[in-house]
């Protein structure tokens, strides 16, 4: 079996939760890594639509801003970033949305404003930007984000964007349509919403992970499912794809 | 009629102090000559509107200019923190920062509003989060025709927009290319307009039918500042300089440092010393 770094097997597992048909509004950062691996191995066709307003955008190295050049040039159109919040996002077109954040709980919802409280923050983080509507206007939501105790926390210090809320029909009860965080992928596991408390359970473990580092890493006593399946290993070809990528991207940003 | 100005005269005329302004660029086309030539001329009180305040905004936030800042995400893209920008907010240095903090949605709706004339922006957006906990400014409405209860928020009425683009030809038609950003909502929702741009030609070069064309009268004054948003890119001139945006981290993190280079590039230099980014990549494509 190939050798790779566990920030590797969550971007390819991250990749793999993509469909060719998606059409995805991705963030900048990992969730754009893993959005354009899913386009470069197995869904080819997938529609991948950044905030700058470039839709159906074919970058070949990865854009440090998610505003950069490439994904312009790249792409089928580029419309203003009104008309790509307006139409396209609160229009109901995208079908998935892919967020990460500084800090995680257990019903998926974000935090991305501040650590410590909002007035004399201890970590004052970049803040919103698109999260608080893609959140509830994409058809589903997924979320990739390394563990750790001071990400996964009990309780968050600012709900930035939400998920499940408090659980079960909370969500829903707030008017909210669409379905929320269907996937977490960690670099450890993969996680999904209970089907009636909506918590965030482990439904597949990457291999060589324990279940004690898993709840080592996380800030609430872990749920995990009642059929638990090891995540598969990445591929010779997914590794080789992703790497390729990571290394045209850093050429590239240090020619710029 | 737009005036075809010097920046510096530009700056003089459009941008008071205590002035509520947006420099806009969705990390395209952002105004960095504009913004240093605003340090230059020691503009303080400032309130800033920005989607994404990033270099530009840390540079001012860093220099004293700004008492309040409306923004929706505020950072180094790709790179992380902004760190003038967090000294300001996690221990009140130079000064205080008010902030007024909203989403982009949010954002990019109340531009639209103000160029469309309107007193707020409503939208389907602000659900369940904490955001309307800490901005008053945001509120709910109910629709009346459906009764659905939407989020509203004031537009923006900015007294200044300073905006970069590619080209005006000699009356000031602005024409602007790539990622659009809210470049010409914020525009038409301005009071007052500064354009920078990479050249004045005699005619805007043959275009689509449906261009962004900016006419002469809806911009007080522009200026040819060639290299005008180094680092930032201008599609078809020069490419955005991520390896400045690293660097920057670093330039800003130390107060003493970010002085020295704020001392250096922008205090003891003028909108000129933007033209050898212009040339620098206009001979590398060569």
């Amino acid at each position: 079996m190939a050798d790779y770094k566990p920030a590797e097997m969550m971007t390819i597992a991250a990749a793999r939760s993509l469909k060719n048909d998606d059409i995805c509004f991705v963030g900048i950062g990992q969730p754009s890594a893993a959005c354009n691996l899913a386009r470069l191995t197995h869904a080819p066709d997938i529609t991948l639509i950044y905030e700058s307003g470039t839709l159906a955008t074919k970058p070949t190295v990865l854009p440090l801003s998610i505003g950069d050049g490439e994904l312009c040039e790249t792409a089928l159109t580029t419309v203003s970033v009104p008309e790509m919040f307006r139409y396209w996002l609160q229009g109901g077109r995208i079908k998935v949305g892919f967020l990460g954040g500084a800090q995680i709980d257990k019903y998926a919802n974000l935090n991305t404003t501040v650590v410590g409280p909002y007035d004399k923050p201890k970590v004052r983080l970049p803040g919103a930007g698109g999260a608080p509507e893609i959140a509830t206007s994409c058809g589903e939501i997924l979320i990739i984000m390394a563990q750790g105790k001071r990400a996964f926390v009990e309780k968050l210090d600012f709900v930035t964007s939400i998920g499940h809320v408090t659980g079960g029909d909370s969500r829903a009860k707030l008017g909210v349509k669409t379905k929320g965080p269907v996937k977490l992928i960690t670099d450890m596991a993969v996680w999904e919403p209970d089907p009636v408390t909506k918590e965030m359970t482990v439904v597949s473990i990457h291999p060589g992970v324990t279940r004690e580092q898993i709840q080592e890493n996380t800030g609430w006593p872990v749920k995990f499912a009642a059929h638990v399946s090891e995540t598969p290993a990445p591929t010779a070809k997914e590794l080789e794809v992703l790497r390729e990528l990571h290394a045209r991207t850093n050429r590239a940003h240090a020619a710029a | 009629m737009a005036r075809i100005t010097t920046l510096s005269e530009a700056i003089a005329d459009a941008v008071h102090d205590g002035d509520t302004i947006a420099l806009e660029g969705f990390t395209h086309l952002i105004p960095h000559a504009a913004c240093h030539e605003i340090i230059r001329q020691g503009r303080k009180n400032l309130t800033l509107i920005r989607m994404t305040p990033d270099l530009v905004y840390d540079q001012m936030i860093g220099m004293g200019c700004v008492s309040k800042l409306v923004f929706s995400w505020g950072g180094n893209p790709g790179v992380g923190s902004l760190h003038r920008f967090r000294d300001a907010v996690e221990n009140g240095l130079p000064h205080k920062l008010e902030l007024e903090e909203h989403s982009h949605a949010a954002m990019a709706n109340a531009y639209e509003a103000g160029a469309a004339g309107l007193p707020l922006a409503v939208f389907r957006g602000y659900i369940g989060g904490d955001l309307p906990k800490v901005n008053p400014k945001i509120k709910r409405i109910t629709c009346p025709f459906t009764g659905e209860e939407l989020a509203a928020i004031p537009s923006h009425r900015p007294d200044v927009a300073v905006i970069h683009a590619q080209r005006a030809d000699r009356a000031g038609n602005v024409m602007i290319e790539g990622v659009l950003g809210v470049q010409k909502e914020a525009v038409l929702a301005s009071k007052r307009q500064v354009v920078t741009v990479e050249e004045i030609v005699d005619e805007l070069p043959q275009r689509s039918l449906n261009a962004v064309v900016l006419p002469h009268w809806t911009v007080g004054n522009v200026v040819a500042v060639p290299g005008g948003a180094f680092p930032s890119y201008a599609a078809g001139y020069y490419p955005r300089n991520n390896s400045f945006y690293k660097k920057w981290d670093d330039i800003a993190k130390d107060r003493d440092t970010f002085a020295a280079w704020m001392k250096e590039n922008v205090l003891d230099k003028g909108p000129e010393a933007f033209a050898q980014y212009a040339r620098k990549h206009q001979a590398a494509a060569e």
